[in-house]
């Protein structure tokens, strides 16, 4: 049976914390908002351009010399795993749905006799897989996107991985990401960055010979400058996705974290009422018992 | 000329304009070109340069565009620009001081991918300079 003085302890140390949950919410909350925002806005533009790029594969299939990029450079013996975290925790499953993920698609490489590469973007993610893949790990990014995410941080992983691959030092980029689907909602995503996946819909239009288009100056003049940013413009959708997901998920459980918080001060507050009572009615028939024995 | 094309232009961070116009004047690779409907369906790259906007029988927007590529269907324009900056809200002291910053980071870049990054930098540079004035 705790004393008073421990339950009136609990009982502050409690509120405080609630306090602090309920601040985090908030702040979580408005954060949420304008990540909504950019997430949502920059859709347009990574949607047209994965269209125009299906249109640009579809009237380069079958032909060879298209870039590696596009086509794949004919091996899948080496992945790299691009894994889109978040760099603080407190945000409920949000970091661990990642890490399984990848963990669960790193498993299945390797089991198959694949090379896995992992590069993390985050510093959650990082630490959450190093116990299990600790050498698959590559150098990673930290800290994007605290004020916002800027194109050009999306940019400079871009760039990296595009260096990565025209040295040769992986086959196939896949970037695994939280799509924000709403506040109390995410959704682990896998998409396949290089070699570029040629959409069933865009070649099927194609096929139906609809749009024939001419190129200026040339396809594979132009090829050459989308397809680099179209890796920019992806891996930029994937980190405003990421920033949206995880400010709803550290809203919904910093919520979830007020709610119980004010649950434990409910009960701690009975019961110290409760043992407060006892205690002045143990007081009184101490002071009676003692008047009458006299 | 009542027939109209719809004219769409994204930045990577917005939609900027999504509206039905007469004719935009796009600054392709090989030339600028303009934008009738029913024009050819065609892909191209675009150059840093002034995009016009062509409604009610004259410009009605002139923005700049710091490159990036276009997709011309027979109702349609797509732009989809790295940048893009209205003429008007350009103004020639940013324009020159980003000149000079591209000047400077184009003398500083060491090996290939930096010394081309630089490069288009500032080409870009030069052509909002060009457009600012």
């Amino acid at each position: 049976m705790p004393s008073l003085k421990d339950l009136r302890l609990r009982i502050s140390s409690v509120k405080s914390t609630r306090k602090i949950t309920s601040a985090m919410k908030m702040v979580a909350a408005s954060k949420l908002r304008r990540a909504q925002t950019a997430a949502e806005s920059a859709r347009p533009f990574a949607e047209r351009m994965e269209r125009m790029l299906g249109t640009l594969a579809g009237s380069l299939a079958g032909q060879s010399g298209s870039p590696p990029m596009l086509a794949g450079n004919g091996s899948d013996a080496v992945h790299l795993i691009v894994m889109v975290s978040a760099d603080r925790g407190l945000c409920g499953g949000f970091n661990s749905s990642i890490v399984r993920s990848v963990r669960h698609l790193a498993g299945t490489l390797l089991a198959e006799g694949r090379t896995v590469r992992i590069m993390p973007v985050g510093r959650k993610g990082r630490e959450q897989i190093k116990r299990d893949y600790g050498g698959q790990l590559i150098e990673g990014f930290e800290q994007l996107g605290r004020k916002g995410v800027a194109f050009s941080e999306a940019d400079a992983v871009a760039r990296r991985i595009a260096n990565m691959f025209a040295a040769g030092e992986f086959d196939v980029c896949t970037v695994v990401y939280n799509r924000f689907k709403s506040a109390i909602s995410q959704e682990v995503t896998r998409q396949q960055l290089i070699p570029f996946p040629a959409s069933p819909q865009t070649g099927a239009a194609d096929a139906a010979g609809k749009a024939v288009y001419e190129f200026e100056p040339g396809e594979e003049r132009i090829l050459a400058h989308l397809l680099p940013r179209n890796l920019a413009i992806q891996m930029f959708r994937a980190l405003l996705e990421s920033q949206a997901s995880e400010q709803g998920a550290r809203m919904t459980a910093m919520d979830n974290a007020t709610r119980n918080a004010g649950d434990m001060l409910g009960r701690l507050t009975l019961q110290y009422n409760r043992s407060r009572q006892a205690q002045i009615t143990k007081e009184l028939i101490e002071i009676i018992s003692g008047a009458e024995a006299l | 000329m009542a027939e109209k094309i719809l004219f769409e232009l994204v930045s990577p961070a917005r939609l900027l304009v999504s509206s039905p116009v007469e004719m935009v004047v796009v600054p392709g690779a090989e030339g600028d070109f303009g934008a009738l409907p029913r024009h050819t369906p065609m892909i191209t790259s675009v150059r840093p340069g002034v995009l016009d906007v062509h409604d009610g029988g004259k410009v009605s927007s002139r923005i700049f565009v710091s490159g990036g590529f276009a997709e011309v269907t027979e109702d349609r324009v797509t732009v989809l620009a790295e940048e893009a900056i209205p003429l008007a809200e350009l103004s020639r002291e940013t324009a020159t001081a980003r000149l000079l910053a591209a000047k400077q980071a184009l003398a500083d870049a060491k090996g290939d991918v930096d010394r081309a990054a630089a490069e288009w930098q500032f080409e870009v540079a030069t052509a909002m300079d060009a457009a600012a004035q």
